[in-house]
């Protein structure tokens, strides 16, 4: 007998096997189609537009498209002396177009970026220009102010011709590129974009800690207690979890102000002078108590959930051996609960790194983070390139955790409530 | 907890430090919510307990702003209420919908890609909310939705559906699939199944997954600050302007109805939550 006719047939005489794959295949399809609507959905509102962000940031067409022949009639030119007068005449043409359309100040606020004192020169010449005879427009445009017969200015205008630019991200760190195209540090006193990282870490580090700090304890308490007290303590974890941010937020600003009840009570035990009250929100010390409190519930339930699953019997049977109370700990319980505590920390370090609301309102000048910069950037000064660069930033560095987290602990394990 | 007798004394004294510590974390954790409740009953115009709340004097307390919350002249709360409901409410079924179908098709076996899948649709709730926010502006702004209700919703329905997708999934996992190869053993078509088999059993972890995106709708701000226009001022914006700009007790009166309502929604999640176990047959 051959192997071919020992294979088992179904009913209708196609071999079972076959039979079962294509079942399978369309079990696939049929799960596939239900998450379709949701996965389309998120990626035509969501993914795309976080990638699209990438295409905003590193866009520099603005002052390309503002002067078409100018650049056209630079592809020649080597930028080592002064242009011949095609460019001028292109400039000239391209500016005056501006000049009309009323859009001349845009380029002007560009240009001035990359050189300082080209917003002076370009508005004399936008005045200036409207007399202009036809014909050798090179003497006429330098004869309206000396710093034209510069090649440095005109370096500049040719050093903005590429559509793309990687300049934001190098100012989000901040560094730029010089008019020799080096990559260097900006001026000390201005380097406030590093200081905001390394705040943003050094709050989102420490709050996690403060979290872990605090939540051990309580999480244990909550594992070990019988359930009908445990139930009721678990309140306390749960209503502050379900309780608006802002409500959160707003009590911190009233128990933190200087006539508020956490000052009076300092009053009171005689630790600071009446008329000494610290000022306790505004800075740094409010963003960290108001966002302890507020992430601690993310830290809680992850320990709670695992220390749920440890059986008492464990630690017991290392007592009955031998074991101190805090050996028997250390050695046992401890390296248990650590995949409740690499959840716990990764989700509360991710989450207080890209921390908004909290920050802006209790943080002060001294107490912003990352997050309320690009903020400012989008609402304030309008530099949209400059948030998306900046939350791209921000958004590996999450990214890089998520991945570790999914790793370690795997996003289906997350559990709430 | 009661010690037994033979403990020694070093270990006695450690035991209630650590009783102490926990009690200090659970006063930290809930006793700033307790603080708006008194105040918003304050009859000045102060955020502080002033002296005649200290000795509990009757006219020290009043019940002003909680009139001056529905009633007062250009008081943006009623309008914030209103647009902060229908944006929840909608948000929340669209979050249901998609999220229950996905979390159907992920349980499933046969679930190609299923860990980078899960990922992608859970990361609305990894990604900073700000993040999300530019990006989501973005969107809205490109295809003429923003300052809409409806670009609204959908950005709520973007960040509600993890929960859905998680709780639903959590629900599922422990659900025996035989007994929907049953019913259409018995030949119910796949509609019916799902309507009179599988709905009802995960119905607890559905509605759960609707309360988190409720709250995360009716509670978010960052993503509505760069959407919102004149016309869809929620509670959170308004509640962000206020303390913004100036701490009125409007805004304590406002808070104190938000808290009532999170004890209600702590309740129902609660409730949910044992008879969902109950239902999946875990009995802890």
């Amino acid at each position: 007998m051959s192997s071919e006719t020992q294979k088992i047939l179904s009913t209708d005489g196609i071999p079972l096997e076959e039979s079962l794959k294509k079942a399978e295949k369309k079990n696939k399809i049929k799960a596939f189609l239900l998450v379709t609507p949701l996965l389309l959905f998120l990626i035509i509102t969501y993914i795309v537009p976080i990638a699209d962000m990438f295409s905003r940031s590193i866009d520099d067409k603005m002052v390309t498209n503002m002067l078409p022949k100018t650049y056209k009639a630079m592809e020649q030119w080597d930028g080592k002396e002064l242009p011949p007068e095609e460019v001028f005449e292109a400039f000239y043409l391209d500016y005056k177009i501006l000049v009309k359309n009323k859009t001349a100040g845009k380029l002007q606020t560009q240009l001035n970026y990359e050189k300082n004192g080209f917003k002076s020169v370009l508005k004399k010449l936008a005045r200036k220009q409207k007399k202009f005879e036809e014909g050798n427009y090179k003497e006429q445009i330098m004869e309206v102010h000396k710093r034209w017969r510069n090649v440095e200015y005109w370096r500049a205008i040719k050093r903005r011709a590429p559509a793309y630019t990687y300049s934001k991200y190098l100012k989000g760190v901040d560094m730029y590129s010089n008019e020799d195209g080096k990559i260097v540090q900006v001026a000390e006193d201005r380097r406030i974009h590093r200081i905001l990282w390394s705040r943003t870490l050094e709050v989102a580090f420490f709050v996690t800690l403060f979290c872990f700090l605090m939540a051990y304890p309580i999480a244990h308490l909550l594992a070990t207690l019988p359930m009908k007290y445990s139930n009721l303590l678990m309140i306390c974890v749960l209503l502050p979890f379900w309780t608006s941010l802002l409500v959160r937020t707003a009590s911190w600003m009233i128990l933190l102000q200087q006539q508020g009840i956490v000052n009076d009570f300092f009053v009171w035990i005689g630790l600071v002078a009446d008329d000494n009250r610290p000022e306790m929100m505004y800075n740094k010390t409010g963003t960290y108590v108001a966002m302890t409190q507020i992430l601690l519930p993310f830290m809680v339930l992850p320990l709670y959930s695992v220390m749920k699953t440890i059986s008492p019997s464990l630690m017991r049977a290392g007592k009955s051996l031998g074991a101190t109370p805090a050996v028997a700990f250390f050695k046992v319980y401890f390296p248990l609960t650590i995949p409740g505590i690499g959840a716990g920390c990764l989700l509360v370090f991710i989450l207080a790194i890209g921390y908004y609301i909290t920050p802006a309102l209790v943080g002060g000048a001294s107490g912003t983070l990352i997050s309320n910069q690009i903020a400012y950037h989008m609402k304030s000064t309008l530099d949209w390139s400059f948030a998306s660069a900046m939350g791209l930033m921000l958004l590996t560095g999450v990214l890089v955790i998520y991945w570790i987290y999914n790793k370690l602990v795997g996003v289906d394990n997350i559990k709430l409530g | 907890m009661a010690l037994p007798k033979y403990t020694e004394p070093h270990y006695r004294i450690w035991h209630y430090f650590y009783l102490f510590v926990c009690g200090c974390v659970f006063f930290f954790l809930i006793a700033p919510l307790f603080v708006i409740f008194p105040l918003s009953f304050n009859a000045e115009e102060f955020l502080v307990f002033t002296d005649g709340m200290k000795r509990l004097d009757p006219d020290a307390f009043s019940t002003r702003w909680y009139k001056d919350m529905v009633y007062g002249t250009k008081n943006p709360w009623g309008l914030a209420a209103k647009n902060s409901f229908i944006i929840a409410i909608f948000a929340t079924i669209g979050s249901i919908i998609l999220g229950t179908l996905a979390a159907l098709g992920l349980s499933s076996r046969h679930m190609p890609y299923k860990g980078l899948i899960m990922a992608t649709l859970i990361s609305p709730m990894i990604v900073p909310l700000i993040i999300s926010g530019v990006a989501i502006f973005f969107f809205m702004a490109k295809v003429g939705l923003a300052a809409t209700h409806l670009g609204i919703i959908l950005a709520h329905i973007i960040l509600g559906t993890p929960f859905v997708v998680i709780t639903v999934t959590a629900t599922l996992s422990g659900f025996d699939h035989s007994i929907t190869r049953a019913a259409s053993s018995l030949g119910s078509n796949p509609f019916n199944t799902f309507m009179k088999i599988t709905l009802p059993l995960i119905l607890p972890g559905v509605i759960s997954g609707g309360l988190f995106a409720f709250v995360t709708s009716f509670d978010e701000v960052v993503v509505v600050l760069f959407l919102a226009g004149l016309d869809n001022t929620t509670i959170p914006i308004q509640m962000w302007t206020g303390l913004r700009e100036q701490l009125s007790p409007t805004i304590l009166a406002v808070a104190t109805c938000l808290i009532v309502l999170s004890v209600l929604i702590l309740l129902t999640a609660e409730l949910l939550r044992r008879r969902s176990e109950r239902l999946r047959g875990i009995n802890r």
